[in-house]
């Protein structure tokens, strides 16, 4: 397109420098990271969920002899002689990779005592079948006795098609759990939502005593694996329960404690995000009300929940995506109420069915896309509520509703402790409940199944490894998605990809990495097994919540910084180790204790990877719970929770301390 | 495994700690009980130090998914212990190398894979019971029952557990059973009218039995291995054997086809189904492939082994599918809650 008359000037382009080439070929490095570990693994689980088996019956021939042993008709095709007696329709024949069809039926005056013999053939190499679990295939004609012959069953054939979804959707014991979820989802969220309104509320707008304390409480549930909530449950309302009679005769394992513990582990995610929608409000919209003389009840529905709605549907949102995609929850407590998330488990590794499990994991992906992306539309609606002229609202005593709100919250504190304090209990309590002695026998883990004490040791060092090499790769991507001028396409492209992770159930993407990297033709096969993938599972699962929290920290910073430091001739590694890190220090801890809680109570998105050298607690607590031994169970989970416990202690000690240090500078002197 | 090996061994040199690593290794999948592999690693070890076993263990269906989800890139070398109807399923797969291990002429022919050579070989018998929880039953009025047929009646309601077959191997092992006591169809309505009995079905095999051990549940419809372990432990139950006969499967070994190691894997088959090696297995079980060793093993019930039904592999590892798939359509997820 360059116009030789006209002087080139007319076309100024930057020249790309040393420092962009740098810059692109790292946002390329962490595209290709999500591409890998997040697109081309989910890609190869739909392929897989379109994959089907059915028995091709025109692939084989059969030729029958007469008493004496002669053969004076010509051969048959299988799939002629099925015509003939209408025998198996073609749903009849639609199987999954394990099935296995008997052909003897076929034979309607076939007895395994007669004289005659057969002979049988498949039509080409590619077909096999089976005499006696022997493995057979091609089209030698094979002589089988009648006896035999009674033995002989067809492999099933691969190919592609929907009949998976079709299969699927004519099992109503497997649909029904689409109503299940989506049900259960439902009820938690509104019960957790309203639950957390209030519970914000409280804090945010009443001047009850110890708020710091109830904060704290009310943040324990993300430090559990959401199992443990479930095993809390038994010991409180199950058949030997502290509690059960508060039940009135109904049982636990069900609806009742999927939702009970579906409330606990997801209140804080809640609470989180309405109170921060609370804090966001300004204070003259209150004195405006009340000048107006408004009752305190039509302030609370003009002013306080308009303000809040968008933090509200958010919550709402982000718990029914946690409900419906757990899977460690209603695998404990569930008892025969049938979910999403556990129907993949039990198709993947009970049934050895891979094909199904893609089919539910693709069913589960509706719902979760599905609510994500309302969320997001919705939040984008949302506009700026504090401008430079609120004024932060600053909450009045008044003794009634602040005695109220210190109840309340004394209430859902308690609930908390003591879902977290029975499971203690239950860990020290030597044979619940014939022998209430005390004991430590339960951390006695080598001799249960889980892995004993070494698969404490490896979460660990997952949770590490997750949290330094995760935090370095979101702050990357985070910094290219914010920082990197130019190629627009390419960043909207990663940011895009950046959010998926957040609508991925962990169940999903953990079956999506069975098919892509257990695939020997993927040069990426030798992670397979080993902490490798668990860390890059973990890592891509969490993605989008540290990814959002880099971007909010680094759209704080000026961009003018870049600016400058490139007129000066900075290269721009220079600005961010001198600049960008420090200045995002509280944002790059936050985002490390995000992920080493989470690599410790994450079960969903390991629960198909890891294997006896990196067997995790999180399973661990899975496993003894599926083994019935439900005391260690406990005890592991409760290691979890002390050490989460932990490293929050520390984290807060460092984020303060560093803050002191390095960021003299926010405090104006 | 090739490309694992060689990255911890380039890691290892690298770093420049070459610890003392044994002159061999060997993947080994299991499904036996977690707290038996070290004694019985320790017992091979004796006999073979030069071989390391590194254990993958988990339940027989998840062993089996994982063997099954690994076909064309096998990571075990050897499977030792797991359900022999799980072994027909590799059979058919093409998945076990043939091997007759030295010695296999001394076994109990019924232990051994009638190819030849046999693909996999029979460690011992593991047996379905009924654990039954003394002190619920007296406190809910359950008397103890005799006979499968027993927990169809309504005074069992709400009270018995069982596994379910599709993730565990003793589930199916009851289910498999149960249709070749019973017949085809006989088999089925007993299991229509035991549905309504069961309050629940666990996904372990092992999990009935503890449950009844802690009081969860009064009948949990387990294995005679786990009752008596928990029995041992203090439990108040007792192990009954029904009157019908009871369903069994056989724990047994076999070498992956496309093992690193044939030679070493070959060596773990044939101390396998030694005379020693079978002394070890009947330390839990009452039934072992080597004829003559097999003692009676405490809190095991006298009548077990007469009652062990004459079991069809074959129908078994045949049928598992449309089993299962039946299974699944008429109990999973119905007993959902008043509509």
């Amino acid at each position: 397109m360059v116009n030789t008359l006209t002087p080139p000037a007319a076309t100024i382009k930057p020249k790309l420098g040393k420092d962009d080439w740098i810059q692109r070929a790292f946002m390329f490095v962490i595209a290709l990271y999500l591409f890998v570990a997040l697109a081309l693994p989910l890609y190869a689980m739909l392929s897989k969920a379109f994959s089907i088996y059915n028995f091709d019956l025109t692939k084989y021939e059969v030729q029958i002899s007469q008493k004496d042993g002669s053969y004076p008709n010509p051969a048959i095709n299988l799939n002629e002689l099925n015509n003939d007696i209408g025998l198996y329709s073609e749903t009849d024949l639609i199987s999954d990779a394990n099935g296995r069809l008997r052909i003897a039926k076929l034979f309607t005056d076939f007895s395994f005592r007669s004289t005659v013999k057969y002979k049988f053939r498949a039509l080409n190499d590619e077909t096999s079948y089976l005499v006696a679990s022997e493995l057979k295939s091609g089209n030698q004609w094979v002589e089988l006795d009648s006896n035999t012959f009674r033995r002989l069953v067809l492999r099933p054939h691969s190919g592609r098609g929907f009949d998976n979804f079709t299969s699927y959707f004519s099992r109503p014991a497997l649909t029904q759990s689409i109503k299940n979820s989506l049900w259960i989802a439902v009820v938690s969220t509104i019960i957790t939502v309203t639950l957390a309104f209030w519970f914000a509320y409280a804090l945010a707008r009443s001047k009850m005593r110890f708020k710091g304390v109830f904060r704290m409480i009310a943040t324990l549930p993300i430090l559990v694996p959401s199992l443990l909530p479930g095993i809390a449950l038994i010991y409180l309302f199950g058949n030997q329960g502290l509690l059960k009679s508060f039940l009135l005769g109904e049982t636990i394992y069900g609806p009742i404690g999927i939702v009970i513990g579906s409330v606990f582990f997801t209140f804080p995610h809640a609470m989180i995000i309405i109170s921060t929608a609370l804090a966001l409000s300004d204070a003259r919209l209150f004195e405006a009300s009340s000048s107006l003389k408004a009752s305190p009840w039509k302030t609370f529905w003009t002013v306080t929940i308009p303000g809040a709605r968008y933090g509200l549907f958010s919550a709402a949102f982000v718990v029914f995506n946690l409900v419906i995609t757990d899977f460690g929850l209603p695998k404990v407590i569930g008892g025969q109420y049938n979910m999403l998330a556990v129907d993949i488990y039990k198709q993947v590794i009970g049934q050895q069915n891979f094909e199904m499990g893609a089919v539910v994991s693709v069913i589960l992906l509706v719902p979760a896309l599905l609510a994500f992306a309302i969320d997001r539309r919705v939040q984008k609606k949302q506009v700026a509520l504090l401008s430079a002229r609120s004024v932060i609202f600053e909450p009045k005593p008044n003794r009634f509703y602040d005695r109220i709100f210190f109840a309340y919250s004394t209430l859902v504190s308690i609930f908390i402790v003591a879902i977290i304090g029975v499971c203690q209990l239950a860990a020290l309590v030597k044979f619940w409940p014939y022998d209430m002695s005390l004991s430590l026998i339960h951390y006695n883990f080598e001799i249960m199944d889980g892995g004993g004490w070494s698969s404490y040791q490896n979460s660990i060092i997952l949770a590490i490894l997750t949290a330094i090499i995760g935090t370095v790769i979101v702050f990357m991507g985070a910094y290219v998605v914010e920082k990197i001028k130019g190629f627009q396409t390419g960043r909207a492209l990663f940011q895009m990809l950046a959010m998926l992770p957040m609508a991925v159930p962990g169940m999903v993407l953990g079956l999506a990495y069975i098919f892509f990297f257990n695939n020997p033709d993927n040069p990426f096969n030798f992670i397979y097994g080993t902490m490798i993938i668990l860390v890059v599972s973990t890592v891509t699962h969490f993605y989008t919540v540290s990814h959002l929290t880099a971007v909010t920290a680094l759209k704080q910073m000026d961009i003018e910084f870049e600016a400058v430091s490139s007129s000066l001739k900075q290269p721009f590694y220079k600005l961010v180790k001198n600049v960008t890190i420090p200045v995002s220090m509280p944002a790059i801890l936050n985002i490390s204790i995000y992920l080493f809680v989470n690599a410790m109570t994450t079960v969903s998105a390991v629960v198909f990877l890891y294997s006896t050298d990196t067997a995790l607690a999180s399973v661990a607590v899975l496993n003894m719970d599926d083994a019935g031994d439900i005391a260690p169970a406990a005890a592991m989970g409760m290691l979890i929770f002390y050490t989460n416990a932990g490293a929050r202690i520390l984290h807060t000690i460092v984020s303060t301390q560093i803050l002191k240090r390095s960021e003299k500078w926010r405090r104006t002197e | 495994m090739n490309k694992i090996k060689q990255i911890l061994l380039a890691t290892t040199i690298a770093i420049g700690c070459v610890s003392s690593v044994s002159a061999a290794e060997l993947t080994v999948y299991t499904a036996l009980e977690a707290d038996i592999l070290k004694t019985y690693a320790d017992a091979f070890n004796k006999d073979y130090p030069d071989i390391k076993i590194n254990w993958v263990r988990d339940s027989t269906g998840v062993i089996t998914a994982k063997l099954l989800a690994e076909k064309d890139n096998p990571q075990a070398d050897v499977v030792w212990g797991l359900a022999a109807t799980s072994l027909l399923l590799m059979k058919s797969e093409g998945m076990l190398e043939a091997y007759a291990p030295k010695g296999v002429e001394k076994l109990d022919p019924k232990f051994v894979d009638t190819s030849t050579p046999p693909a996999w070989t029979g460690m011992d018998a593991w047996i379905a019971s009924i654990c039954y929880n003394t002190i619920e039953g007296a406190k809910n009025n359950v008397p103890a029952p005799t006979s499968w047929q027993d927990l169809t009646k309504a005074v069992y309601k709400g009270h018995v557990i069982m596994p379910n077959p599709n993730s565990s191997g003793t589930g199916f092992l009851d289910v498999s059973s149960w249709l070749q006591i019973f017949g085809e169809d006989d088999g089925w309505k007993f299991m229509d009218n035991l549905h309504k009995n069961i309050s629940r079905y666990t996904h372990s095999g092992s999990a009935p039995c503890k449950l009844a051990a802690s009081g969860e549940t009064t009948i949990g419809v387990s294995f005679a291995f786990r009752g008596a372990k928990s029995k041992a432990a203090g439990a108040p139950i007792d192990i009954i054997v029904p009157t019908e006969g009871v369903g069994w499967d056989m724990e047994a070994t076999a070498i992956i086809a496309g093992t690193d190691d044939l030679e070493s894997a070959q060596k773990l088959v044939d101390w396998s189904i030694t005379k020693t090696a079978n002394e070890y297995y009947n330390l839990g079980y009452a039934v072992v492939a080597y004829p003559g060793v097999a003692k009676a093993v405490e809190h095991f019930p006298a009548n077990l082994v007469e009652k062990m039904i004459d079991n069809d592999f074959e129908f078994a590892a045949n049928n598992r599918a449309d089993i299962l798939k039946k299974w699944a359509n008429r109990y999973d997820g119905k007993s959902d809650p008043k509509k």
